[in-house]
């Protein structure tokens, strides 16, 4: 399995110069993140970073924040952005949508945000079908107030606030947001990737670059939920909860695309297309 | 422009704000603000200008937020419930110094209340809506006209202050027609430089309220506090009738006021000197003006559209230099102009008397 992100530089035999295969993203700051060590934002951020300088819109994009754990993706990545109250980042990035017609808006949630306190937001955002690309990292908790049950969270998983598992009669069930969003007429793209591995997450790329071709299509609302770990809030070794994703995550939320309603892409501003990355996946 | 035409005080609001450059308004339907709505869902795209009817008025302060971080002239409109819900972002635009004009005409309160007009939200709109330290700039209109004047006067201070302002209104004002001249008045646009507009060319910009750090919160507070100081400053407004040879000066304001102005030329006809303090800006609230005032005052007699709570602040200004009696009516409910002049009278020749009875003596239901 090759991935787009080699992890080391390569020497070509001819005579050329070195070529730089891997390298910071230019829309990636040069900034430790604060994330516990194995937390997947700091790959979301990554591959942001990445779709959106190739795709040459960082110096257009204006990025909502979240509360919880990212709110802190504008120290990370180099773009304007705009803090969003608890659930509110749709419509906040619906108000810059509108009077900022040239902008690309990119507005970026956690499952708690998304899906319990924004529910609203996200599905009337979605309703009317706004130019907006949504990024939606669903780790099945609440991570920065200490680990609650989130409206993601898998039946039977242990949280601070559902200390003998999630139960349907008391939580009830684990919510499928982006399958409820994508049978919105207004949605043009909904897929779900994942941080697991070097090929899951580059097909994870390539649904980003798709929900930020469809904006730019004005084909309608684009959302990617990003399957994600939380070491510390699951009580978990980076390497168990990757396993956990694996084998437990992805079964109820299974990666791959939704919905597409999108023209196809012919003439985007898309340096490099990400075909070889989601066929290899 | 100066033939006088009949305008809803509600669509004067709208069209004032049109006037003014007004880029983009978000609402939601409330009775009895709901003709701002209707105004703009025609006006706005006939301008190419935005109008959206959000999901709630959760989602509607929160795309004025997303508009006004970008340097928009943005405009909402409400009433008591749904401020109520918009409270949670008026302290995060406040925290983020983004400038919006919001537009509260109040009904009876609390809870669903009523549609009737109602004074009710004053503390909501003087005090704070939402949590934290932070002051809203509010302007009270008492007719109309003043309404139409008030607006772009909100989009100034909004945008030289980096503030929310709002304006506060009420039912009867909002649905009765009156005679005016539409002046409306445009205004210049001013040049941010703390707009997202996308980091071309420039270092990324962030509007934020979160400084987990204390220090940092700290020093962002003081910013604020300053910023709240000068506007005490400079943002007072008042008006004032017959106050020169006054022993009893009725304080009230919106429609109070209105009603307070017929029952002073009664009483006036009766030999009482009763004049008219009419606070404009409720916060910044015009303590110094009322305080200068009460020396030469026997009592004051606060006339409201509720159970008393612009009375605080009066009485917060006067310092106990003069006695201040209450009157008012809740639910919707108005006081009548004879109310009024048995209040002033009570106030004058019995001041042992509570003139909140008197509400029981008119009938009233409390």
């Amino acid at each position: 399995m090759t991935t787009e992100t080699p992890t080391r530089t390569t020497r070509l035999e001819s005579d050329e110069s070195p070529r730089i295969v891997y390298q910071r993203p230019e829309l990636l700051t040069d900034r430790s993140t604060h994330y516990c060590p194995g937390c997947g934002h700091g790959v979301v951020h990554r591959l942001i970073a990445e779709v959106l300088g190739e795709m040459g819109l960082g110096p257009r994009t204006i990025a909502v924040a979240p509360v919880g754990c990212a709110v802190f993706a504008y120290d990370y990545l180099g773009l304007d952005f705009c803090e969003a109250p608890h659930g509110r980042a749709p419509a906040v990035a619906t108000g810059i949508r509108r009077v900022r017609p040239e902008a690309f808006v990119l507005s970026y949630q956690g499952d708690g945000d998304m899906a319990a306190i924004g529910t609203a937001e996200i599905v009337h955002a979605a309703a009317r079908g706004e130019l907006i690309t949504a990024v939606f990292v669903n780790n099945g908790i609440y991570g920065m107030t200490g680990g609650q049950m989130a409206p993601t969270t898998l039946l039977g998983q242990k949280t601070t606030s559902s200390p003998g598992g999630r139960e349907a009669v008391l939580h009830g069930y684990p919510l499928p947001i982006t399958e409820m969003l994508a049978l919105i007429p207004g949605v043009a793209y909904a897929a779900r990737g994942s941080v697991l591995d070097p090929g899951t997450i580059g097909k994870t790329k390539a649904f980003l670059r798709r929900a930020c071709e469809v904006q730019l299509e004005g084909t309608g609302f684009g959302i990617v939920e990003v399957i994600s770990n939380c070491p510390v809030g699951w009580g978990m070794t980076p390497r168990q909860s990757m396993d956990w994703l694996r084998d437990n995550v992805a079964a109820v939320y299974p990666p791959g695309v939704i919905v597409d309603r999108g023209r196809p892409a012919l003439s985007l501003p898309v340096a490099s297309r990400p075909e070889a990355a989601a066929d290899d996946a | 422009m100066t033939e006088r035409v009949l305008m809803k005080g509600n669509e004067a609001i709208a069209e004032a704000a049109v006037a003014a450059g007004c880029d983009a308004y978000f609402g939601y339907p409330i009775t009895p603000q709901a003709e701002i709505l209707e105004w703009m869902a025609r006006r706005m795209p006939e301008l190419g200008r935005v109008f959206i009817q959000a999901e709630s008025e959760l989602g509607a302060i929160n795309m004025a937020l997303g508009a006004a971080a970008t340097g928009a002239r943005v405009l909402v409109s409400s009433s008591g419930p749904g401020i109520s819900l918009m409270a949670e972002a008026m302290s995060y635009m406040a925290a983020s110094e983004l400038p919006m004009v919001l537009v509260n005409v109040m009904r009876g309160g609390p809870g669903l209340g009523s549609i009737q007009p109602s004074q009710s939200d004053y503390f909501q709109a003087t005090k704070g809506h939402g949590h934290g330290d932070y002051h809203v700039p509010v302007l009270a209109p008492s007719s109309i006209a003043e309404a139409i004047e008030l607006v772009p006067t909100a989009f100034e201070i909004a945008e030289r202050y980096r503030t929310p302002v709002m304006i506060l209104t009420d039912g009867s004002l909002g649905q009765a027609m009156e005679p005016v001249v539409p002046r409306f008045r445009a205004l210049e646009r001013p040049t941010f430089d703390w707009t997202l507009s996308g980091a071309d060319g420039r270092p990324p910009r962030v509007v934020r309220s979160l400084h987990l750090k204390a220090e940092d919160l700290e020093a962002h507070n003081r910013v604020l506090q300053a910023k709240y100081h000068a506007i005490e400053g400079a943002e007072v407004r008042w008006a004032g009738e017959r106050l020169d040879d006054a022993e009893i000066a009725i304080v009230a304001y919106g429609t109070a006021a209105r009603v307070a102005t017929t029952a002073m030329a009664r009483a006036r006809s009766a030999g009482l000197r009763v004049g008219l303090f009419r606070p404009i800006s409720l916060w910044p609230f015009p303590s110094v003006a009322l305080r200068a005032l009460a020396p030469r005052l026997r009592a004051i007699l606060v006339v409201e559209l509720s159970a008393g709570q612009m009375v605080e602040d009066v009485r917060l200004a006067v310092e106990g230099g003069v006695p201040v009696h209450f009157y008012g009516r809740t639910g919707g409910m108005v006081p009548t102009p004879g109310e009024v002049v048995r209040a002033v009278e009570t106030a004058l020749f019995d001041p042992e008397v509570d003139p909140v009875s008197l509400v029981a003596l008119a009938g009233g239901t409390r």
